[in-house]
């Protein structure tokens, strides 16, 4: 038996040890927002946070991660200002690398000391999308920053 | 392609036939004779239905891929029924006749024939409703129907100011007749229509509730890989089902057509089974086949007779007589189409009934494929379109429908097959290769006066007298059709076009543009190439080609005019243009890059494009379309090749299959052409003139003309040393 802790809540999973951490999380847990994509961590449509960093989820097997904090696109808050940034630009086309893509923007805007537009967007060549997106995935990167400033000022 | 049905048909089946006598339900779920007392809703046609709670459903036939159509399609009908959008929930059709596309013949996503296709039979739907709504307000009121108006999803009387809702008005609507000729908003009224209206499916998929095909899940649900064949028509010689058995979670494993399924409990229990199969195979049909023989093979091909395609005036003669004669051979390597969803289906078959639930594109066809396998009519045959991790085309083909019914029926479970990225690129239905020679004669005064072209490509199924016109597009369309007009644009007076069929196994479907794409790169290189050797500049030499064609000059002119054409660029920067019309629909575009000539990278800075598609529904989307077209092809221009080995296919993932990643993008600007034209394609338009505009632009940057995509850095390096 496997104890994961995912989006704040605790499950107990029968499965080998050696699991890739993303079939367990879709399989399992049912949490299907996190996606299958390359297997190989080539293409980051599987990214989760693990203890609040970007890692691949398909290359992870469930065992290393007992007990640290994970969490997957459908926990990270509606009103998290990636998400707000990608409805507003109109981010998605078929959306389905958009939950690997979010989860690794949402990680580096939370990188202290804080990453700039630019930093964030060089760091963004490991993960693929076959619509080509790219143009408005940067132009959501920017805004979920001014967003967040926004954020900061008001609190 | 497929028996057209006419407009005519296409209404009088969904509209009148369907949905006139009072009381006969036609929401696209239900189809049966109603006793008046049954009525619950009010669905004039297949496409909406209203119901007393105030909500309109609209019904979209198209497969949601990332374009949005449930958007676009649904504000035509919002629109011509003046719903208010906020009562409007769109939902995905399933398989029937009455959402075959009118275009097509078929309920497929393919063409870039969705919007155009759709644009009338939903405005007459969404007119029809309004004009019955109005007619039961008028009725209720016992006052005048041009005393009585729709507006944002209510009907009000002007004189007394009494209102109606729709959902209070929808029951005594569903008891009238449907009007055949309602009549239509003037555009000026649109609503939606023209608007940038934000994507119904946008909040869900950023969620991460949206469902795809991998997401599918259902009660006792099995899941299923199969181990295919390394080689192009490799048998199995020998396997450990054994061994795979002693898998934990495994259930069955048995041969199917396509290999050997292993059927589990889990993911990944079914992919550990696979591997512990260790299948022995045979080497197959072509077992030398490897990258090196298809090129050499096909540019052999081209030394042999072909059929003719196209043969106006004496091209022989124009060329021999020609002030300058220029020749050159190109050639298009296969292609993946790399969806980011590997291809899956889930599937029940039951005694009675069998549910697929099908990443598709083209639901007639899974219909058609999951009814045979299944031994169940059509009817009884319900698919279930959910969202798809991209299309580009792949999804067109059912043969992952095929392979889920195949094996849900052996086991007699519901079963999920998955498609490992390895196989996703191993056993893709690629983009086809083409190897061309063209020679060209210019008249003294530089104008292009004979063009002669041989093609030589493997058939992507659209064959007739030896001919596969889909190959052909771009250059000829057999089907000589305005819809299409997938032809070359340039006023030539002596033009030969020549094809012939490769019989090379890897297997080839449509790719984003067919083959627009590949065959627009060597057009409008070889254009350039012309323009070369003419003296004159690449933009005035197509100009002086397309005197008459006031579409094609307007993008080219416009294009030429946003991205400053002619300014001067920086040492080692190039500029490249180009032009294609496709579906419809004219393109143009300019590509600015820098080439770096120690490791033969090539920067692409900047796209500018020019598009006129005539009228538009939803202009944020459709600018997304020539976004995401123009990047595929520069994945194409500077990366992407199937690379094959042993008679089989090498590339396997991402990591030797690369695709354009986010720094090699550039900024894109897309330009609109105020178009009062028929409606054309938008879908797949964006993809010819990329991949040209840069090999132009590395041609003025560095003197060298590459006549091959990808341009790699190894292509580029050896290119640039052979000067």
């Amino acid at each position: 038996m496997i104890s994961l802790r995912v989006n704040g809540k605790n499950y107990r999973v029968d499965v080998p040890d050696d699991t890739p951490l993303l079939w367990v999380i879709r399989d399992y847990l049912k949490l299907t927002g996190t996606k299958y994509g390359c297997g190989i961590g080539e293409c980051g449509a599987c990214t989760v946070h693990i203890d609040g960093k970007a890692e691949r989820s398909c290359s992870i097997p469930v065992k290393e991660v007992q007990g640290r904090k994970i969490l997957t696109i459908e926990g990270l808050s509606e009103n998290h200002p990636v998400k707000k940034a990608w409805i507003k630009e109109q981010v998605v086309q078929c959306g389905y690398c958009q939950p690997g893509v979010i989860m690794q923007v949402a990680a580096l805007l939370s990188q202290r000391p804080a990453l700039n537009a630019d930093q964030i967007i060089t760091k963004m060549d490991d993960v693929i999308c076959r619509c080509g997106t790219y143009p408005r995935i940067k132009k959501g990167i920017k805004t979920a920053i001014q967003m967040t400033e926004k954020e900061v000022k008001k609190s | 392609m497929r028996t057209s049905i006419t407009r005519r048909t296409f209404l009088k089946g969904s509209l009148a036939v369907a949905g006139l006598t009072i009381g006969v339900s036609v929401t696209p779920f239900d189809h049966r004779l109603l006793n008046a007392s049954e009525i619950d809703s009010f669905s004039p046609n297949a496409f909406f239905k209203i119901t007393p709670d105030n909500k309109i459903a609209i019904f979209v036939a198209n497969s949601e891929m990332g374009q949005g159509v449930l958007t676009a399609l649904s504000m035509i009908i919002a629109d011509e029924l003046e719903a208010d959008w906020k009562q409007v929930q769109v939902h995905q059709a399933p398989a029937r006749d009455e959402y075959k596309n009118p275009l097509l013949g078929a309920q497929i996503v393919g063409g870039s024939t969705s919007v155009r296709g759709f644009y009338e039979p939903l405005r007459k739907a969404g007119a029809a409703g309004r004009a019955m709504l109005i007619n039961a307000a008028a009725s209720t009121w016992k006052a005048p129907e041009d005393e009585c108006k729709a507006f944002m999803g209510r009907v009000k009387h002007e004189k007394s100011g009494r209102t109606l809702t729709y959902g209070q008005l929808c029951l005594e609507a569903a008891k009238l007749q449907v009007p055949q000729e309602p009549p239509l908003k003037n555009e000026k009224e649109f609503r939606y229509i023209g608007k940038p209206m934000p994507r119904v499916d946008v909040p869900e998929k950023v969620s991460g509730k949206a469902v795809y095909g991998l997401d599918v899940t259902i009660k006792d649900l099995h899941y299923a890989v199969i181990a295919r064949p390394p080689a192009y028509g490799a048998k199995p010689l020998s396997y450990d089902e054994k061994g795979a058995g002693q898998i934990k979670g495994v259930q069955k494993v048995f041969p199917v057509p396509m290999g050997i399924a292993v059927c589990a409990k889990s993911t990944s229990a079914a992919l550990k089974g696979r591997d512990a199969l260790k299948v022995k195979w045979d080497k197959g049909v072509l077992p030398d086949m490897d990258s090196d023989y298809i090129e050499k093979s096909l540019m052999e091909d081209l030394n042999k007779p072909a059929k003719s395609v196209v043969n106006t005036g004496d091209v022989r003669k124009a060329i021999s007589e020609a002030n300058k004669k220029i020749e050159a051979t190109y050639y298009v390597p296969y292609v993946a189409h790399a969806t980011m969803e590997p291809m899956n289906c889930t599937a029940y078959v039951g005694n009675d009934r069998c549910e697929v639930w099908a990443p598709t594109q083209a639901q007639t066809d899974a219909q058609a494929a999951a009814s045979k396998l299944s031994g169940l009519p059509k009817e009884k045959v319900n698919i279930h379109t959910t969202f798809m991790g991209c299309g580009l085309g792949r999804r067109l083909a059912p043969d992952f429908v095929s392979e889920a019914v195949t094996i849900s029926k052996a086991v007699g479970k519901p079963v999920k097959l998955m498609w490992t990225r390895e196989e996703d690129i191993k056993y893709d239905v690629f983009r086809a290769p083409g190897s061309h020679r063209i020679e060209a004669g210019l008249d003294a005064q530089g104008q292009l006066i004979g063009w002669s072209h041989k093609l030589v490509s493997p058939s992507i199924g659209g064959v007739k007298d030896g001919i596969d016109f889909f190959c052909l597009w771009g250059l000829a369309d057999a089907l000589d059709s305005p819809m299409w007009n997938n032809r070359i644009q340039y006023e030539i007076p002596n033009l030969s076009i020549e094809f012939l069929i490769s019989s090379l196994p890897p297997p080839v479907s449509f790719w984003r543009s067919v083959q627009n794409g590949p065959n627009a790169f060597v057009i409008e290189s070889f254009i350039d190439e012309l323009a070369h050797a003419a003296g004159k500049d690449p933009l005035e030499f197509r100009l002086q080609s397309l005197k008459n064609n006031m579409r094609a000059r307007r993008v080219l002119e416009t294009v030429a005019e946003k991205a400053g054409w002619g300014k001067a660029i920086p040492k080692g920067e190039g500029r490249g243009i180009a032009q294609h019309a496709c579906f419809g629909t004219w393109t143009a575009q300019v590509a600015e890059i820098s080439v770096n000539n120690k490791d033969g990278t090539i920067k692409v800075h900047r796209i500018v494009a020019a598009v006129d598609c005539g009228p538009v529904v939803n202009p944020d989307p459709l600018i997304a379309q020539i976004e995401g077209g123009i990047i595929n092809s520069l994945s194409t221009a500077l990366k992407e090749e199937v690379k094959f080995a042993d008679g089989g296919v090498k590339s396997s993932n991402f990591d030797n299959y690369p695709i354009i990643r986010m720094s090699e993008v550039p900024e894109i600007e897309v330009h609109i052409v105020k178009s009062t034209e028929k409606m054309g394609g938008i879908g797949e338009v964006g993809v010819p003139a990329a991949a040209p505009a840069v090999a132009n632009a590395f041609f003025n940057a560095t003197g060298v003309r590459i006549r091959r995509i990808p341009l790699s850095p190894k292509t580029v390096m050896d290119a640039l040393k052979k000067v």
